[in-house]
């Protein structure tokens, strides 16, 4: 293959556009998916995403190519600065990032192989084996995927970046046999699956399952409920993707404030007195990502002009307040604020020392969620979200676990969830089951919620 | 009016041009021209066209063995919606290609690259093999207020080997299309093959299918959506939105343009190859007006549906009815901004082909994927409700109700020739007669359900990813009796809701329980229209719903909707589907509000 130096170098001395940027991402990705104790589908996949970024005038095209062969990375340096021509003036326009070369930018990417799932592979093989054994009657249900993504930002400003991401995932999903409405899921985030601890995981999922001997019909209704870690970074996502200035100031947002006038936003607005402080911040050890923007499509929350931007903590929520928007340079400018791009991590923090287990110890009687599923907007101008519980819902009486309720349909806007949250405990590393596919780096605390909104019954089990 | 595949626009009538014809193994009617089929299972309906009818047509249209003889027919006018030309009910056989493959990608060396794969894998023990070339091109253009603010053009190129060995998948890509790549692709789909072999405790086994050897097909496009320059699509785009932006009360636009490419390269180790290509789009105009004073904002979308058609969807009104639609969305919105909000309960809902395609693509179209329906997906996407054990018996819904499985109706976003296992398509029932009889399958799942051969679902949405079994066009026939209008159902109700255009969905992961909003409510009193309501959602379980589908509009009310997003699988895969359906009339379904149900 081309080497990442050659093919950087060869588009920027193609480029004749007033400004270029080049992204380069080689991913080398394997994964394993197994159903009904047994492997499904499996893959080794080497692919090369490589765009070119030209601005000429005030206008950008933005074409992507494979990077396979250089006459094809000329071809899309061409390309480019043809659409850059042909689509009129960018809304988004702002000078190239300017700055230093990476003193590794010059470096081969990074890859990964299937034996990166030796141990995995065997850990699984036994446990499938001892799920059917007499008495257990479990079937195992799952995921495991790691990908090392190398992204190489070369700009005709001289700014050389390079970054390798790698992100290991692993969901386990165990039903019984004879009744799969016992369904029980544990998921977790690994750089390279060396500290997995699968008997741990597997543990978890049999301890949920004891619980789900016993089950309970309840109805519709509102519970205090304990969402723990999993489910809190899936409402949060989706609040922070939210969250961006430009929607909010033109009076479309959830985050815009009513009658304050055109550009009344509700940056400042406390939503709650407990310390809760969420954040995006790139260094956070053991879920690092890159300290620059890299992005191939401009958003309202980020900019092709932006690319190589340094990107800094950001806290969305501080001590309880809404203390952030997205702002790409451009609409910064705009609004009369600071450019502000989202990290890929999220971080909740201000609560106790007090695990998800610690939380239900207090509990009178409430609900212990696993996960949501299938979140979607219901009324943008509430952030009202629905979506359903998944794969155990425990009911808590007298401080411990009872059995297993009934799925429901929820109801809730996640900034109204902030609004009367009772009780934060600690921060863990956690895997969100809605949006992992797109962001798997989060740390979230449970949350008490003394009234979320069970609006129906799910029959699904 | 029906659509004919190949001719001009300006050259098409009113009516569907040419005779009818019967199969010769069935009573259903079939035109040749168009390639529809009327009705899909059914005895024949007293539906026909003018044209010269009587004739005879004796020639196979494809390798299927199929004949065609006379049939007659009387007149009939199908109009639909904002559709100019309504898409063809149904369409015969995979074999009908009507475009062209691209050939820049016809010069790669495809047959040599498959050879040295197919080969190496051979040599390692594999006892079955395929491979895919293939090229992806996608376009995203989106204008914020007429000016651009998203601009991006891609193509991923690659090359896939599937493997087989000792009964074990192994699956590996590589972006490079060279020999060399090619071989050592092949190894490493071994080497996964048999590093994972511990894990596999069922043998891999394929129904079989017939050997194509070096088919094309190539699905029927005006103008190729990539050879339309950027200037002119921009400039479209951006009169759409001033149009808008022009009128009291509009005071955003977001305009999105999407633009798909597939171009495809399969051959296996039984000798079947094949050469495809298929275009699709989807154009979104959305109308926001802000009330800042209030804190409210409301949007209004255009219903025009994704569709597997060129640039002519857009350009001349000749397809879809733009002018039409975006006229009418300043005065829509305005009447939502103002419109009361509903008030929770029960109602009889009369539910437009524009929203009702989104509950059958989650509550049947999912519902029916056998690998969901035994679990392959339980961990992810979710199972099914509606399990092999209840195939022929499950009451899916009222008697009326006919759903079809197909990926060959002309312009459907999954219709396509052959699928990624090497499959030749075709249509099937899902659910006759309110009853479950059919589901989506693959090679793999068509032998576990003990069928012959597969349905043809088998689809991956790159070069990069392993053929899963994906949705085919699932669709809701018509009343093949009487083509009973919209108009004729909403007279039937006394207190209810007649909804227009999708927006907000969610289904539980064994496709139970549901709650859909859409773009317009109207409220019905006494059989008409009675202006429009606003915060509607509707809640339901599928069978309950179904069961409750007491009449369903005539052809003339049917359109292809559809979406070019559906997720399924790890890693996540994107497929476009399309779903046909007619109006139709369900009565007593839970509406909620859903600003009460935010605690407003």
């Amino acid at each position: 293959m081309i080497s990442p130096d050659e093919l950087t170098t060869t588009a920027l001395d193609a480029s004749k556009a007033d400004g270029c940027t080049v992204v380069l991402t080689d991913t080398s990705e394997v994964n394993l998916r197994w159903a009904n104790s047994t492997m499904t589908t499996n893959g080794h996949s080497t692919t090369r995403s490589f765009s070119v970024i030209s601005v000429v005038g005030d206008s950008v095209g933005v074409v992507s190519g494979n990077g396979a062969e250089l006459d094809e990375v000329r071809a899309v340096v061409a390309a480019s600065e043809q659409a850059a021509r042909e689509s009129g003036p960018a809304q988004d326009v702002a000078p190239l990032v300017e700055g230093e070369a990476d003193g590794d930018f010059g470096e081969p990417g990074a890859a990964t192989e299937i034996g990166v799932f030796a141990r995995l592979t065997g850990e699984l093989a036994a446990t499938f084996d001892g799920a059917g054994e007499s008495g257990r009657g479990e079937l195992l249900y799952g995921f495991a995927d790691h990908r090392v993504e190398t992204t190489w930002l070369a700009s005709s400003t001289g700014l050389r970046r390079r970054w390798v991401q790698p992100t290991g995932t692993i969901e386990i999903n165990a039903k019984i046999a004879d009744n799969l409405g016992r369904s029980a899921w544990v998921g977790a985030y690994t750089a390279d699956f060396t500290d997995l601890d699968f008997p741990a995981l597997v543990a978890e999922l049999r301890r949920r399952l004891c619980w789900s001997k016993r089950q309970v019909q309840l109805p519709a209704g509102r519970y205090e409920t304990i969402l723990p870690p999993s489910a809190v970074a899936d409402l949060m996502l989706y609040m922070v993707w939210s969250m961006d200035g430009r929607p909010a100031h033109e009076g479309r947002s959830a985050f815009a404030v009513p009658g304050k006038g055109p550009g009344a936003t509700r940056l400042g607005e406390q939503l709650t007195g407990l310390p809760l402080t969420l954040s995006s911040d790139p260094s956070v050890p053991g879920l690092q990502t890159a300290p620059f923007l890299v992005t191939t499509a401009s958003s309202d929350s980020a900019s092709v002009f932006d690319n190589g931007a340094p990107v800094h903590r950001v806290d969305w929520l501080r001590n309880g307040t809404i203390n952030a928007l997205a702002y790409p340079r451009a609409a910064a400018q705009e609004f009369g604020a600071q450019f502000t791009s989202p990290a890929e991590n999220l971080i909740l923090t201000g609560g106790s020392t007090a695990r998800t287990d610690e939380l239900v110890a207090r509990t009178d009687r409430g609900l212990l969620l696993t996960c949501l599923w299938y979140i979607r907007e219901v009324d943008p101008v509430s952030l009202l979200l629905t979506g359903l519980t998944r794969d155990g819902v425990y009911l808590v009486e007298s401080g411990e676990v009872v059995g297993q309720v009934n799925n429901f349909r929820f109801n809730e806007s996640p900034i109204d969830l902030i609004r009367r949250v009772s009780e934060v405990g600690a921060t863990e590393s956690t895997l969100c089951r809605e949006w992992k596919d797109w962001f798997s780096r989060t740390a979230m605390a449970p949350l008490r919620i003394p009234d979320f909104n069970m609006s129906s019954v799910s029959q699904a089990s | 009016m029906l659509d004919i595949p190949g001719k001009n626009a300006a050259t098409r009538s009113p009516y569907i041009a040419g005779a009818l014809k019967r199969f010769a193994d069935s009573a259903r009617y079939y035109c040749p021209e168009c390639v529809m089929i009327w009705p899909p299972n059914d005895p024949a309906v007293p539906l026909t066209f003018r044209g010269d009818a009587g004739s005879s047509y004796g020639t196979p249209v494809t390798d299927c063995n199929r004949y065609f003889c006379t049939a007659v027919s009387e007149e009939h006018t199908f109009q639909s919606s904002l559709f100019r030309t309504l898409p063809p009910l149904q369409l015969g056989s995979a074999g009908v290609s009507t475009g062209t493959i691209d050939t820049d990608f016809l010069a790669l060396p495809l047959r040599s690259l498959a050879d040295a794969a197919l080969e190496r894998a051979r040599e390692l023990g594999a006892e079955h093999a395929d491979v895919r070339i293939e090229r992806i091109t996608g376009q995203l253009l989106r204008l914020r207020d007429g000016a651009v603010a998203t601009m991006q053009d891609s193509t991923t190129i690659g090359l896939a080997v599937r493997v087989i060995v000792e009964g074990t998948w192994g699956f590996a890509s590589h972006l490079e299309l060279t020999p060399t790549s090619a071989v050592t692709t092949a190894q490493r789909a071994v080497e996964v093959a048999r590093t994972l072999r511990p894990l596999n405790a069922e043998r891999v086994e394929l129904a079989g299918e017939p050997v194509h050897a070096g088919v094309v097909w190539a699905g029927g496009h005006e103008i190729d959506p990539f050879s339309v320059p950027l200037s002119e699509k921009v400039a479209l785009l951006s009169e759409w939105s001033h149009r808008l932006l022009a009128t009291d009360g509009i005071d955003h636009t977001d305009v999105i343009f999407r633009a798909g490419r597939e171009t495809k390269f399969y051959a296996d180790s039984d000798g079947t190859s094949t050469t495809q290509q298929r275009v699709r789009m989807h154009p979104s105009v959305t109308a926001i007006a802000v009330d800042q004073a209030a804190g409210l904002f409301e949007t209004m979308r255009t219903c025009a549906p994704p569709t597997a058609r060129g640039w002519e969807y857009l350009a001349g009104n000749t397809v879809w009815d733009w002018d039409s639609e975006l006229a009418q969305l300043p005065e829509w919105l305005a009447e939502k901004v103002k419109a009361p909000s509903v008030a929770p309960g029960r109602y009889d809902l009369v539910i437009d082909p524009t929203n009702l395609w989104l509950t059958i693509h989650e509550s049947i179209g999912h519902a029916t994927e056998y690998d969901r329906a035994i679990g392959y997906e339980a961990a992810y996407a979710g199972s099914s409700f509606a399990t092999p054990d209840k195939l022929g018996t499950l009451h899916y819904g009222s008697p009326i109700m006919h759903v079809t499985g197909d990926r060959t109706y002309p312009h459907g976003l999954a219709t396509i020739g052959y699928d990624d296992d090497g499959v030749a398509t075709s249509q099937w029932d899902l659910v006759r007669d309110g009853t479950l009889v059919g589901y989506q399958t693959d090679r793999v799942f068509a032998r576990r359900l003990g069928l012959e051969r597969s349905a043809g679902c088998a689809y991956a949405d790159s070069p990069h990813h392993v053929p899963i079994q994906r949705m085919a066009n699932v669709s809701l026939q018509p009343d093949s009796t009487s083509d009973t209008s919209t108009a004729e159902l909403i007279s039937g109700v006394q207190r209810g809701i007649y909804i227009v255009g999708d927006r907000s969905w969610s289904i539980d992961m064994q496709r139970y329980n549901f709650q859909f909003t859409g773009q317009r409510f109207y409220r019905i009193e006494n059989g008409a229209l009675a202006g429009q309501l606003r915060d509607v959602a509707y809640q339901s379980t599928t069978t309950d719903f179904w069961g409750a589908m007491e009449a369903v509009g005539g052809p003339s009310t049917w359109v292809l909707g559809g979406a070019i997003n559906c997720g399924k699988a790890q890693p996540g895969q994107v497929a476009a589907v399309s779903h046909g359906c007619p109006s139709a009339l369900f009565r007593d379904i839970n509406v909620l509000n859903a600003r009460e149900e935010a605690g407003e």
